[in-house]
């Protein structure tokens, strides 16, 4: 199957391509740019004029919530709702029922996302078994079923020994390990940031020192231990400013932050709106400004979605009650092109954050279109906005707290290994 | 945006929280309840202005004494009251608020008075009830006690009619108190020029200024030149851990002694929402002393709880 | 200012209203005004009668119906409710019920649905200004000092001054 994707302003972060180029597909690779390989005769032309062609996006932060929680979504919908969103590499999430702790469930999944013939899946494993913090898992035997590093989700451990251990065995290895820092006890019961938002509404907190005592505890350990580290979802200026310092002293960290953080204030809560009841916390103004900051200046290697569908029922309830996370696999292009838009940010740097950054990360081949990549594509419109509403996302989860709003940016055609998998 | 408790035209829809509450309503509530006090000494306390209507009183948290004086106050307005005590029987059942307050819109209540632990519970069953229905929140968390602070300030103005010409000081666990919360939003409304707190760091949320009140951990210097003393109720649960080492160390900090009362003015009132923990947060001399008025307060909150309910009535289409 | 022939001289009534009074005063009688004409009407009779009978010891309260209103589900709430003022005994009064226009009738049924919630008084009478017809329910005042036919739309509305003096005004009907 060939297919030639024409007159599109293809953008390649990787080989800092921003140019008018048609693009050549065959046998699932990248054939060619510009000219046409020799004897290429397309099956299939996409007339990609006014459209942006970059690499299919690749999303370090996803649950898909199967196995366990198919009420809330499936990796069916979930799958679907990435390709609809240009997504096709991302990395899920362990804190499934059963928690990815052992390499035939890894090995379950992996085979079950492959039926799909959607995006690829890249599992997480669990950094403990049952994330409960206290036996670290069989990494190796994770590692050869598929995972691409170890995490805690949201479940912190509590015993330091413990993290300090996990991470050493993981260093012994090579693994990344990814933690999302927060300290237990600050955070316990906590449902929004510290601040004057909660103040007024009587909501229990989440201080910023949660962040920065637990980040201030990975960075030492990691420095101690030579771990690899991946920071997960900084919320903080202070945050922000560690893992800088970090990065200046040589410490092989990378960090992310959510779409949804870039934008979003405590403010956004208003009266108790649960679509804004999100883990970390949103935060004050001054917060957002330092992570779209730092996501410009390098700080903050890339963006993810931290897509968490959550079920209707979940979210009718008070705040405190809600559960956390919102729906974000679509909403990732929009809201990296509405932060690049924002900051006056071109699009190659901008989509250097969704596709070649996180790919790196990761450690995975995606991200990019050089010559016999995988054909991963993404073609959108960068002009056109749509609507944000539950009946136009295909993700199981409806909840965000951008809905209502129109969002510039719109996929119109996502190919996986070189197969068209979504067109709108 | 829109306030969620007005309707488009401005009129008082639902009671949620004094925040964001325009002076005039407030003071259309107070004035109403002046009315209310007056129908308390007759010889028929009762007047037929809610005939006919059905108050639900929801109660997802047990409470005798607010339930009891939303009770009075519905009965005195000739409505049908029923009450609902959930935390001890749907919600084990895996009924869910909603289940709740659709299965009483079933049954054609006009009114849901809601009492719930979590913040924002009350703001959460008032964006899913019928248009035609009100919810007064009768206490959500650490949110709002709307009509607790209404009464209290009821209070104030009857004792100390100037309220541009006030120091109110707050004493006590604001951080989990819904009653701090709505009374220092009604007062800062109202006018009071001057509202403290006075309170050791562990009771106070972190930005409390943000309210628009002076911060006080010292009662010798709070308390002084104060108009009005307001106490607030000290959770058992709250005396031995982290937040307070005991409550006799409470007490000797920050409990209400004549001594301390003597730096407040000569005729400062002394108040408190109740239940009381005398010898705790406040001594006994003092709270059954000249200057308390914790006994009007109680009368006082029948005759707000009816104001609030007739004008809410009374915006029906 | 020209004067509207067909406004009365509320001044001029009130004396009319006091002439017709003066010979129903008994020992046990109390004067109550409906808010906020009739209070006026009752302030400015109070010394008056009291003049006239000097043996008796005339007591002297208001009433705010509005808690007991008909209409109340389609008025709401008024949002100037004033707290009614009987601070005296109502049980076997001789009251005399002062408004300033009698017109439906409805505000009439509250203000005595509202007295005897403060107990039973030997009679009640009602007194008027005006009367100006349009009654919908079975009660009419025993003393009105005139009657007049007004059309729906015209509200005859009292108002008054910084001297204490009363006028009557027309509004359009609501």
């Amino acid at each position: 199957m060939n297919i030639h994707i024409k007159q599109g302003r293809l953008v390649d972060p990787k080989h800092n391509i921003d140019a008018i180029q048609d693009v050549f597909v065959s046998e699932g690779k990248i054939a060619g740019t510009g000219h046409a390989p020799d004897g290429f005769v397309a099956d299939q032309v996409i007339d990609a004029t006014g459209l942006v062609v970059c690499p299919g996006l690749v999303d370090v932060a996803v649950r898909l919530r199967e196995p366990g929680n198919e009420y809330k979504a499936s990796l069916k919908s979930e799958l679907r709702a990435a390709v609809a969103g240009g997504v096709t590499s991302l990395a899920c999430q362990p804190d499934t029922d059963p928690v990815l702790d052992e390499s035939g469930l890894v090995e379950m999944l992996k085979h079950r996302t492959k039926q799909q013939q959607l995006s690829n899946v890249y599992p997480l494993g669990a950094l403990t078994l049952q994330l409960a913090g206290k036996q670290i898992t069989e990494m190796n035997e994770l590692t050869d079923a598929g995972c691409v590093g170890f995490t805690q989700s949201d479940n912190s451990i509590t015993d330091t020994q413990v993290l300090w251990r996990a991470m050493q065995y993981a260093a012994t290895f090579g693994f990344t390990v990814w933690l999302r820092p927060q300290e237990p006890y600050l955070a316990r019961d906590g449902v929004a940031h510290d601040g004057e938002v909660a103040t007024r509404l009587g909501l229990k907190t989440i201080p910023v020192a949660a962040e920065t005592l637990a980040l201030a505890t990975i960075l030492h350990i990691a420095s101690e231990t030579g771990a690899k580290v991946h920071i997960c979802r900084l919320s903080s200026a202070e945050g922000v400013a560690m893992v800088k310092e970090a990065k200046q002293k040589g410490l092989e960290v990378t960090c992310d932050v959510s779409a949804n953080h870039l934008h979003l204030t405590e403010h956004d809560i208003g009266f108790f709106d649960t679509n804004c009841h999100l883990r970390p916390p949103l935060r004050t103004q001054r917060d957002r400004d330092a992570l779209r900051q730092a996501l410009l200046n390098g700080t903050i290697d890339l963006v993810c979605s931290n897509h968490s569908p959550v079920d209707e029922d979940a979210k009718l309830m008070p705040f405190g009650e809600a559960e956390a996370g919102a729906t974000g696999l679509e909403l990732l292009l929009p809201l990296t092109l509405k932060w690049a838009n924002e900051l006056n940010i071109p699009l190659l740097d901008a989509l250097t954050r969704i596709t070649i950054a996180p790919a790196t990360t990761l450690g995975i081949a995606q991200g990019h279109l050089g010559l016999n990549a995988s054909a991963d594509i993404c073609i959108f419109d960068p002009q056109q906005y749509w609507k944000i509403e539950p009946a136009n996302l295909l993700s199981q989860g409806k909840n965000t707290p951008f809905s209502g709003m129109e969002l510039a940016g719109k996929v119109r055609y996502t190919l996986v290994n070189g197969q068209v998998v979504y067109s709108s | 945006m829109h306030n969620p408790q007005l309707t488009k035209e401005g009129k008082l829809q639902h009671l949620l929280t004094t925040e964001g509450l325009p002076r005039a309503i407030l003071n259309q509530i107070l004035d109403t309840a002046e009315s209310f006090v007056g129908v308390a000494e007759r010889e028929v306390k009762k007047v037929p202005l809610l005939r006919g209507k059905t108050v639900c009183n929801i109660f997802f948290e047990n409470s005798t004494r607010t339930r009891t004086t939303f009770e009075i106050a519905a009965k005195r307005l000739s409505a049908d009251v029923i009450t609902l005590n959930v935390s001890t029987s749907s919600q084990s059942k895996g009924e869910t608020i909603l289940d709740t307050v659709n299965n009483l819109t079933a049954m054609h209540a006009d009114m849901f008075v809601v009492r719930h632990a979590e913040s924002g519970a009350a703001h959460f069953i008032a964006r899913h009830v019928a248009p035609h229905i009100h919810v007064i929140n009768a206490g959500d968390g650490r949110h709002a006690h709307p009509t607790q602070g209404l009464l209290d300030v009821f209070t104030i103005r009857r004792y100390k009619p100037d309220m541009h010409n006030l120091r109110v000081a707050i004493i006590g666990d604001v951080l989990h108190s819904r009653v701090a919360r709505s009374e220092i939003h009604a007062l800062t409304t109202l006018g009071v020029p001057e509202v403290r707190v006075i309170a050791p760091k562990t009771l106070l949320p972190q930005h409390v200024e943000k309210l628009g009140v002076q911060v006080y951990h010292d009662m010798n210097e709070g308390l002084k030149d104060v108009d009005v003393v307001m106490m607030l109720r000290l959770q058992n649960e709250r005396m031995n851990g982290a937040l307070l080492p005991s409550a006799q160390e409470y007490f000797k900090c920050y409990g209400l002694t004549p001594e301390k009362l003597a730096l407040a003015k000569p005729d400062a009132i002394v108040m408190h929402p109740g239940p009381m923990n005398r010898g705790v947060e406040i001594d006994s001399v003092v709270a059954d002393g000249g200057q308390s008025v914790i006994l009007p307060q109680v009368t006082y909150g029948i005759a707000v709880r009816m104001a609030v309910m007739s004008i809410l009535a009374g915006n029906s289409e | 200012m020209t004067t509207n022939p067909q406004i009365p001289n509320a001044e001029v009534l009130l004396s009319r209203l006091e002439q017709k009074l003066t010979p129903l005063i008994q020992p046990q009688t109390a004067i109550i005004g409906i808010h906020s004409g009739g209070a006026w009407i009752a302030e400015r009779l109070l010394p008056l009668l009291q003049q006239a009978h000097p043996d008796c010891s005339l007591v002297f309260g208001t009433l705010d119906s509005s808690f007991y209103r008909d209409d109340y589900h389609q008025r709401g709430l008024h949002t100037e409710t004033r707290p009614s003022q009987i601070s005296f005994d109502v049980e076997n009064r001789h009251i005399i019920l002062l408004d300033d226009v009698f017109y439906t009738g409805r505000t009439i049924r509250a203000a005595m649905n509202e007295l005897f919630d403060y107990g039973r008084p030997a009679s009640i009478t009602l007194a008027v200004l005006v009367d100006r017809g349009g009654r919908e329910l079975p009660i009419c005042p025993q003393v009105a000092a005139i009657q007049l036919e007004l059309p729906f739309e015209q509200k005859l509305q009292l108002s008054r001054d910084d001297n204490n003096l009363l006028h009557f005004s027309l509004e359009a009907n609501a």
